[in-house]
Order: structure tokens, then sequence, then C-alpha cells
């Protein structure tokens, strides 16, 4: 069965070529699919569920991880991204991602939405609603970036990076994926986002960060997260908002959407428990931090595969989940020794690529997923989808490491001065300081 | 006159403020420290990694008493803050030379 990947973003792409084809256009307008007032609601629904993500879910989420001299400036990154992703969303991203074009990006036809009509669809749901739930996901992904430079990114620097990789890696990755780019002519599985956003965020925190150095004082001398039970409350928000980020991604309000709810939260709350054990068992201690960030894991896991597999294949995903991110975590800091402070990578990047690869195993429906795409068998699959991350991690790696050297250039340097660090950047930066002693 | 410095672990605090008042002081200053002495410090961990945190927090207090109940209130806070593991405090007494309650003007021991 492949009807969910078939509904899976292709439909608006292939009304928009069929439209623009004059010969079958009056055909088209004879069996032209009238709005779903249910699906439109669900991914109205679904598109504020995602925002919530962000805004203040991932913000409090990271908060509460660093130091509190430098816990506003946490927040203050993830809503400046936000608002910068929005507008430029508006401007030409949107375009660029989801606008008609070639295998590589999308062209500029859309651009500030001025070629889309007041009434025009995306599938069976208006293109203004499909527009503004994909705004949610490239709203995110930077934010997600967050957590790479947190305590030492100056500002300005972090403001021109986020907008110009929303331009260079977004977009482009988005296109190849979601919007008609190569990827998915191969027929690459990826629901709601583990190559798209997990991935490019994933790989892109990581290079930042070992760009960027390591806080004073990594490892051994760096100060524990200030405030674990905000970073709780933002891990639950993510929780709760990551039912419309999957199950929003069946665009529709059907059995995929349904299903890929299950997944996501069976995977979220066995990935949690995973690595709780795994900390109880190693270091005595069950942690609030350890099992927010396990539950974190499952969700970034399972999303390229939430619509495709069924719930003892999220069972498994979560179980993964949990194990693999945890050693990831633990290998990008004592390993491989770069600070992305609040573990971007491994929880996101690992998550995210392990889940795609996953998806060509257990969206197949002998391991009762909904199956693969057409004409596919598992390895045929799973080389579609190891070609997507493949060109994903390299463009990702690539284009982050010149953006980074064209923000440091343009601002004067990525890092703030060593002695600003050390007082924190609320004040510093912000001229504000989140607790009064 | 003497003056009391007491440092105890936070949770103590209210105990050692009901010995206190048990043997008659009227009244202290209590403030949110951090230090480190034998115990010092601990080793949490958050993802895997560990994070050495080399200052702990106290409660430190002051007091001032007449001669006449210095030994009673240092036996009192010994007692309250007791127990028994490392970290339990210090408590130092220092000659007071003079006090004045700033209301009345009132100097000595009348002052505490």
């Amino acid at each position: 069965m492949t009807a969910p990947l078939a509904r899976r973003r292709w439909a608006p792409f292939l009304l928009a070529a069929a439209a623009s084809v004059p010969a079958e256009a009056l055909a088209q307008a004879q069996q032209a699919p009238t709005l779903s007032a249910g699906n439109t609601a669900w991914v109205l629904t679904a598109t504020a569920l995602v925002l919530f993500m962000t805004l203040p879910g991932l913000a409090l989420f990271y908060g509460g991880l660093v130091r509190a001299q430098s816990v506003l400036s946490v927040l203050m990154q993830c809503s400046a991204i936000a608002c910068l992703a929005s507008v430029l969303w508006l401007a030409f991203v949107y375009s660029l991602a989801f606008g008609d074009g070639g295998p590589a990006v999308g062209y500029l036809g859309k651009a500030f939405l001025a070629s889309v009509k007041a009434d025009a669809l995306a599938g069976d749901i208006p293109e203004s609603v499909f527009f503004m739930f994909q705004m949610t996901f490239a709203i995110i992904t930077p934010a997600l970036i967050c957590g790479a430079y947190p305590e030492r990114m100056r500002f300005s620097a972090v403001v021109l990076f986020s907008a110009l990789w929303l331009i260079v890696v977004y977009a482009p990755v988005a296109h190849w994926v979601w919007g008609g780019g190569w990827a998915q002519k191969l027929g690459v599985m990826d629901f709601a986002g583990g190559i798209v956003v997990h991935a490019t965020a994933g790989v892109s925190a990581l290079v930042l960060a070992w760009m960027l150095g390591p806080r004073a004082g990594f490892p051994g001398e760096v100060k524990p997260p200030h405030s674990p039970g905000m970073t709780m409350a933002g891990g639950a928000m993510l929780w709760v908002g990551w039912f419309g980020f999957n199950a929003g991604s069946a665009l529709a309000a059907n059995h995929a959407a349904g299903s890929a709810m299950v997944a996501t939260h069976v995977s979220a709350a066995a990935a949690a428990l995973t690595w709780m054990a795994i900390e109880w068992v190693r270091f005595g201690k069950p942690s609030l931090v350890g099992i927010v960030t396990g539950m974190v894991a499952g969700l970034a896991t399972v999303t390229p595969g939430s619509g495709y597999i069924g719930p003892i294949g999220a069972l498994v995903y979560g179980v993964l989940a949990g194990g693999v991110c945890f050693a990831a975590v633990v290998w990008v800091k004592k390993r491989l020794k770069v600070d992305d402070s609040l573990d971007v990578f491994g929880v996101h990047g690992v998550g995210g690529i392990m889940g795609t690869l996953l998806a060509a195993v257990f969206g197949s429906a002998a391991l009762g997923g909904a199956g693969l795409s057409e004409g596919a068998s598992m390895g045929s699959q799973l080389g579609v989808q190891a070609l997507t991350l493949a060109a994903t991690v390299a463009w990702s790696a690539l284009a982050t490491f010149a953006i980074g050297k064209v923000a440091a250039a343009l601002t004067g340097g990525l890092r703030v001065p060593r002695e600003q660090e050390a007082d924190g950047l609320d004040l510093v930066t912000h001229g504000e300081r989140g607790y009064s002693f | 006159m003497k003056y009391i410095i007491a440092i105890v672990k936070p949770h103590k605090l209210d105990d050692v403020r009901n010995a206190l008042t048990g043997v008659g002081v009227q009244g202290m200053t209590a403030t949110e420290v951090k230090g480190f002495g034998r115990q010092k410090g601990q080793t949490e961990i958050y993802r895997g990694a560990e994070y050495a945190v080399s200052f702990l927090p106290k409660v430190k207090l002051e007091i001032a008493v007449d001669d006449a109940i210095a030994d009673r209130v240092v036996d009192a806070i010994k007692e309250s803050a007791h127990t028994g593991r490392i970290g339990d405090g210090k408590i130092f007494v220092l000659e007071l030379q003079s006090a004045l309650r700033i209301r009345t003007g009132e100097t000595g021991s009348d002052a505490l």
C-alpha cells in the first residue's frame, strides 16, 4: 500500500503542474478537488501545535540546559529565529522549497505568495494552510541549531547564520524531499522531516559547534544545566506539539495521521524509558534531564517513519533511539571532543538519520508498516534513503561551513569575547537578567 | 558579648532556628551562601557528562549574644545542625566589641 506516501506533499505540485498545461486545464477543472473541511481543520490545528514546539517549547527545553546567566539569550535566539524564518518564508523561501522548479530547488514563482490566489488549494486544503504548516517546520529547524552554540555565539552572527542557512540548506533539501525535487522522484520516504529537519539541523549543528570552538572550561569545568525543571516543561511541550508535527504531516485527518500519532507517542515513551534505564544502571541515578532527552530522541527518530510504521515498529524505534542517541551524545563530547553543547547532533542528527534508514525496514508491510514506495524492495528503498541522506549530510556540512565563514566575516567573528562569555550573554548582549537574587 | 557565625546545611535551618529560640536568642541573620570544606563539592552527571560542582549551597547564620548564653547557643547549633555526615558545617565564635539598636539608641547587651 503506497497511499500515505502518495498523499504526502505530492498532491499540490502535481496539481500545480497540471494547471500550467492549458490543454489539460479544462479536464482538471471538471474534476478539481474540493476543499475538505475536516482535513483543513486538522492541519490548521497541527500548525498551531508545531509553532508551539518552538515557542516556547524548544526555547524552554534549551533554556533550562544552560547557565542562569545565559538563559534569556537562548529564549531570545529562538524568538528571533522564529520571526526571521517567518518573514523569509513569505518572501521567497517557501517558493524555493515548494514552488515549481527543477530537481534541486524551486523557482521564485510563489515569492510573497503574490501569484497564489486566495482560494488556491494544496491537495484538498487551502494553500494558505499548507504554507503556514510548512512555515512552522522552517521555524523550528534553524531554531534546533541554537543548541550547538549557546552561551558564546555573537547574536548578530546567529541572526545572519540562521537566515542564510534557511535559504541555502533548508529550502533546497525541503525541495528535494517534499517539493517535487530529485529525492522525491526517487521515492524517498520522509514522512515528517527526519531528513529535512533533523538530519540537516543535526549535521549543521555539529559543524558549527566545531567551527565555533567549545565553551570556556569544556569539557571538565562547564557549569551544569541551571534549571532541569524548565527543560522538562519545554520537553513536554515538544512532545505535545510533535503530534501536530508528525500526525499533521499526513496533511489530512485520516488513518495515516492516526497511526503517525500512535507511532510518535509510543516511540517517545519507549526511548525515554530506555534512556532512563541506561542512566540508572550506569550512574545509579535516573535523571529528569535524561528521561526528557530520551523522549526528544524518540520523537526525532520516529519522525521520518511516523506515518509509515506500525505500533510495534514504533516500539523498536523508541528503544533504538534511547540507546543509540545516548551513545552518540557521549561519543560526540568525549571522543569527538566537539562542544555541540545541547547535543543537537547526538539527539536530532543521529536520531533523524537512524529513523530515516529504519523507515525502509519497518515501513514495509511485512513488518507491520503501511508499505514502501511503489515497486521498491526493502533493499532498494534503503538505497534511496541512504543516497538522500548522504547528499543531505554532505550539503548541510559544506554549506554550513561556508555560511559560517561568511557570517564570521560580516559580523566580526562568530564568538563573543571571553570575558563576555564569562559574564553571560543575557546582560552583555540583551541588557536583561533572567533572575534577580 | 560574642558574635557567632555558623555555616549549616540549608535543610537544617528551621531546626537550628527553633533550637536557638529555645535558648533565648532574640534574632539572627541568615544568608544563602556557597562554599566548600572537606566535602570538596560533588559531581553531577547530565547526559552522560560529569559536571564538577565545586561550591555547595549552605546557610550562614550570624548571631550576636550575651556572654552568659554563648556556650548554650553554640551547643544548640551543634546539636540541631548535626547529621553526622560530611558537610554538616562549622561554628565560629568571635569577641563582639559593641552593639547598637538603631531605633532606640540602646547599646551593649541591651541592644541584642
